[in-house]
């Protein structure tokens, strides 16, 4: 069996201790502050606001779009600043593992498993809003902070600034909460922020992981490597029945079948766990993991 | 067959990494995240 037999059944686990890990400084929930260490340079592999008083380390995506906002600011300043090391450490990440970050540590996907665990009635997610991550990726992460500075030549953070969910529950709810010095600040930006928010929590609820799946830009980088990371996923169609007891299980309705690899794929690996005909499996280094064949099994009784 | 491709991405990626190092970059992202983000918190 592989290394993730095990884990993989206590997967909410190691989300939680994912989430915890990265949010570690937690005197900083009492003071309103946030960590300040030297380490916090260093980027995390989820979608994580370094804002959240007891972030460790840096949200890869508002590093990256703060790369980009001031790009035209240190060319002017004769300064070579790309972006270079985040985007070396997502393409780092993604080459290794995909998407996988976001099926095992981010605190925000474990967040859309949970509300989706209330039980109210269900919504089928409309596949075709998968591609809008790509366009909240090129326009609000890449194209304006690039495009758009001020007189200074500095752009801005469109994702965090107008969209960014995560950053709203993990800083911008409990900084405004803690910190009396902020208050007087909240504005339209900032209702608009909660109601956008409010708005995620609810397609949570109805809906399986709508935000990575429609909007995360985190998510759409990561999962461009699903093809060509060094952990794969394989289906072999002999053994696939099409029952689809993977889809129905996938915490983002994957049809693997058709595409092992696919972009979307957050790689849980509760699939492998659910096929009962031993169609599924993984492969990563030299460890190699196939579905228990219960068919077989049965058979050989 | 071996796959090339992952070892291949991930050295191009680990160097691009390197580079942004050396040029500083780190400190850059270490300057923005020990500020508090007043866009991200929807007040910037």
């Amino acid at each position: 069996m592989g290394i993730l037999s095990k884990p993989r059944r206590k997967r909410v686990w190691y989300q939680a201790l994912g989430a915890l890990g990265i949010n570690a400084w937690l005197p900083n929930w009492l003071t309103g502050q946030i960590y300040q260490g030297k380490i916090k340079g260093v980027c995390v592999p989820v979608l994580n606001c370094y804002s959240c008083p007891s972030a460790m380390g840096a949200c890869p995506i508002g590093a990256i779009q703060t790369s980009f906002a001031s790009v035209r600011l240190n060319l002017a300043a004769a300064e070579a600043k790309f972006g270079l090391y985040v985007i070396g450490f997502l393409g780092a990440v993604g080459s290794v593992v995909g998407r996988m970050p976001c099926g095992w540590l981010c605190p925000f996907g474990l967040l859309q498993e949970l509300m989706h665990k209330i039980p109210i009635p269900k919504l089928k997610f409309p596949r075709f809003l998968s591609y809008f991550r790509y366009a909240f990726l090129a326009v609000l992460v890449v194209g304006l902070p690039l495009l758009i500075v001020d007189q200074y030549d500095l752009g801005q953070t469109w994702f965090c600034k107008w969209v960014c969910p995560a950053g709203t529950l993990e800083a911008g709810i409990p900084l405004i909460v803690l910190n009396a010095g902020l208050r007087g600040l909240v504005g339209f930006m900032y209702y608009w922020k909660v109601a956008l928010l409010v708005l995620f929590l609810g397609l949570m609820t109805v809906s399986r992981r709508p935000f990575c799946r429609a909007v995360c830009p985190l998510g759409a980088i990561l999962g461009l490597f699903n093809k060509g990371s060094l952990f794969r996923m394989a289906v072999d169609d002999e053994k696939c029945t099409l029952c689809k007891k993977c889809e129905k299980d996938c915490p983002v309705d994957l049809r693997i079948y058709e595409s092992a690899n696919s972009p979307d794929c957050v790689r849980c690996l509760k699939c492998v766990e659910s096929c009962k005909f031993g169609a599924i499996s993984y492969d990563f280094l030299k460890r190699h993991e196939v579905a228990e064949d219960l068919r077989a099994r049965k058979e050989a009784a | 067959m071996k796959r090339r491709l992952p070892w291949v991405l991930l050295t191009v990626f680990l160097g691009l990494m390197v580079a942004g190092l050396l040029l500083g970059e780190y400190k850059a992202v270490l300057e923005k995240a020990v500020t508090v983000c007043l866009d991200c918190i929807g007040i910037g």
